[in-house]
């Protein structure tokens, strides 16, 4: 038992320890497809991860490559974010599901705990080209997507009208 | 919501709900003289659709604080709303819709329970409102028989600078009193103090045994 105990101790201490200078301390705000890859991804390569979600059982889709720590709890409570120490975060992106959380959170980070890199996730465009505005980082699926299928699309060119379909 | 809505008409001000629920949408337009739009706060095109544009106010009031905020935040960048109020539902988020620009942000919490606070703590002291988060309160003073400004002089009381006993009831008579007036047992004071003189003025209008 009592070595059980030393040898889960000395875990922690090299976790502390790794914590060094030229390692990112990242949170992630939501634990769904995209949260999940990007937190596997960060802790793989070597990077301090705290992950955020209100659901419990979404931190199952994080693979056993994420050494980082998981908070289960509601992350627009400035309280939960005390706790993941976001006043020592080099970076955060908010990936939830709702736009809204993910901009109130993003402001909170950036204008309230000078986080130095802040990101969210945002699927309504109009309310993404106006936060963008407010400074706030933001990543539209929609549009990313669509400037993809659209350059894409240039290299179409015309089919031949003559030809004859068999 | 209802209620809330039916207030403000009855003082004569012009009201449009925003609401996402179509079967609550549906009994408001019914019951109430105030337009209602059907659609989620925050969708700019649902705003302007709603008249944000000429709009003097705007009050979000959903359960959810991040959806109350970007409703704000959204009046206040795409139609010049004037004044933005949110209602806060984590007490810890007031401070937080300040610092990211709202004009007025409440916490029915923190309000009601430093309302409970009040009337458990002290009976005669009652109708404690926070105005200005908190900065000002105005509070209703019964005087009791024991109380050692009875028969006083307002102007002998020695009342706490930045504090103001703004009006006085008197067996339900409205009186608004001057530095002669003289106190006496059962008037109701409306007095307005700061947190920080509260505690001063209560202690002269009541004495020692309440402190």
């Amino acid at each position: 038992m009592s070595f059980l105990g030393k040898s889960r101790n000395r875990r922690k201490i090299k976790k502390v320890l790794t914590m060094s200078k030229n390692q990112l301390f990242i949170i992630i705000i939501g634990c769904g497809r995209l949260g999940s890859f990007l937190a596997n991804r960060l802790s793989r390569d070597g990077q301090n991860v705290v992950i955020i979600d209100i659901n419990k059982a979404r931190f199952e889709n994080l693979s056993a490559e994420f050494s980082g720590f998981r908070i289960e709890g509601d992350a627009t409570e400035t309280a939960v974010l005390i706790q993941a120490k976001i006043n020592k975060a080099d970076a955060m992106i908010a990936a939830t599901h709702e736009d809204n959380v993910n901009l109130m959170i993003a402001q909170i980070a950036k204008r309230i705990y000078k986080v130095p890199k802040v990101m969210a996730r945002i699927f309504d465009l109009k309310r993404e080209e106006i936060f963008r505005r407010l400074g706030i980082e933001t990543i539209s699926p929609t549009s990313i997507a669509g400037d993809i299928f659209l350059k894409s699309l240039q290299k179409v060119t015309i089919r031949n009208k003559t030809e004859k379909i068999q | 919501m209802y209620f809330l809505t039916r207030t403000f008409l009855s003082k004569g001000f012009r009201v449009t709900i925003i609401n996402r629920e179509k079967a609550e949408c549906k009994w408001l337009a019914r019951m109430l003289k105030a337009t209602v739009v059907h659609g989620e706060g925050s969708n700019i095109q649902i705003l302007e659709e709603s008249g944000a544009e000429t709009a003097d106010a705007i009050l979000a009031v959903t359960p959810n604080d991040q959806d109350n905020l970007v409703i704000c935040q959204l009046a206040d960048m795409c139609f010049r709303v004037k004044k933005t109020m949110a209602l806060v539902n984590d007490p810890d988020n007031e401070h937080v819709f300040s610092k990211l620009g709202i004009s007025a942000a409440f916490s029915t919490t923190r309000i009601l329970s430093s309302l409970i606070e009040q009337r458990t703590g002290f009976e005669n002291i009652i109708n404690l409102i926070p105005i200005s988060e908190g900065k000002v309160n105005v509070t209703e003073v019964i005087l009791e028989r024991d109380s050692p400004v009875i028969g006083k002089a307002l102007k002998d009381i020695g009342f706490p600078a930045n504090s103001l006993i703004a009006s006085l009831i008197r067996r339900g008579d409205l009186i608004i009193p001057g530095g002669t007036t003289i106190l006496k047992e059962g008037d109701h004071l409306i007095t307005i103090t700061t947190p920080e003189s509260i505690g001063k003025a209560i202690k002269i209008l009541m004495g020692d045994k309440n402190s």
